[in-house]
């Protein structure tokens, strides 16, 4: 697979993203977030880090950056998206995700590995792990805790879309939500850092598997 | 066309959990602010523009607030001022 990571001015966790592509054995590339294609990708990558430095709002301004079209077309058209961190932020600010990430319960930066449980394998990014499944891997956010009005919410758990669920909730995220995805599927957004777990050195390989899910073919609709 | 400055006032929407708005509200209790009852925290954005009437200023930054300045999905904003620039 080919893989395009989308780096906004800001994003810091793009390295670790393409790194972790590579190592699942995929073709992997940097898109600059002026572009207005995306290389040829057949997947999409949007990664953490503090796009135009949260101002505003975490990915209230990315979203209008011009590669961003080419990101909405490929959803549209079934290509799987996945962002992590500020790139669910984005996803969010951009309506290819509903709801939004506002700042933690908290209030403090929340930097630490947490448990998440898989609730959705329906996915081209979950497809290798089995539902019920409990994955460790680190969440580094000030801007995290999943919001989204009942309706929403009702919504995304009578479809099958909660694709993650914390187990030790860290910021407050309405009914433990770490990540969602799209009505069909190939768009998924979380907060905890899957490229961040793929090596035993990094303390879990757990993240590993969503990016070798990716050999399967993708789903399209 | 007339220059004019518009302020815009974002708050998260009532009901809505403020964790901001809270440590304020707790900091001015410790500081013996007695009497606070509650403490919202939102952000004023000033815009100044270009326009021919007050009303199509007003309209703009209704726009600007729908599409960026403010998130349907947790804020409410009000559009509150319009002057003529000096």
């Amino acid at each position: 697979m080919r893989i395009a990571v989308v780096r906004f001015p800001g994003s810091n966790c793009d390295a670790d993203a393409l790194h972790a592509a590579e190592l699942a054995g995929h073709q992997a590339s940097f898109v600059w977030h002026r572009s207005a294609d995306l290389a040829g990708a057949d997947v999409v990558i949007l990664p953490g880090g503090f796009s135009y430095g949260d101002y505003l709002r975490p990915g209230a301004i990315a979203r209008f950056s011009p590669v961003m079209q080419a990101v909405t077309a490929h959803a549209r058209a079934g290509g799987p998206v996945i962002g992590i961190c500020n790139g669910f932020q984005i996803l969010c600010e951009a309506h290819l995700l509903p709801g939004q990430l506002v700042r933690n319960e908290g209030l403090a930066f929340v930097c630490r590995p947490v448990t998440v449980r898989v609730e959705s394998d329906a996915t081209p990014f979950t497809s290798g792990y089995r539902v019920g499944q409990e994955l460790r891997m680190p969440v580094a956010h000030g801007d995290g805790r999943y919001v989204a009005d009942d309706a929403t919410l009702d919504r995304l758990e009578a479809d099958g879309r909660v694709v993650f669920r914390y187990v030790g909730n860290p910021n407050g995220a309405l009914r433990d939500i770490a990540g969602i995805r799209n009505e069909e599927g190939n768009v998924v957004g979380m907060m905890p850092h899957p490229e961040r777990a793929v090596e035993s050195l990094l303390g879990s390989t757990d993240g590993l598997a969503m990016f070798r899910g990716l050999a399967i073919p993708a789903v399209v609709s | 066309m007339t220059h004019w400055i518009g302020r815009v006032r974002v708050m998260p929407r009532a009901g809505l959990l403020d964790p901001q708005g809270h440590a304020v509200e707790h900091a001015l209790g410790a500081l013996g602010f007695d009497g606070v009852q509650r403490v919202r925290v939102g952000r004023t954005v000033e815009i100044a523009l270009e326009a021919g009437s007050e009303p199509e200023v007003r309209d703009r930054l209704r726009q600007m607030c729908e599409k960026l300045v403010a998130n349907p999905v947790t804020e409410d904003f009000t559009i509150d001022a319009v002057e003529a620039a000096p």
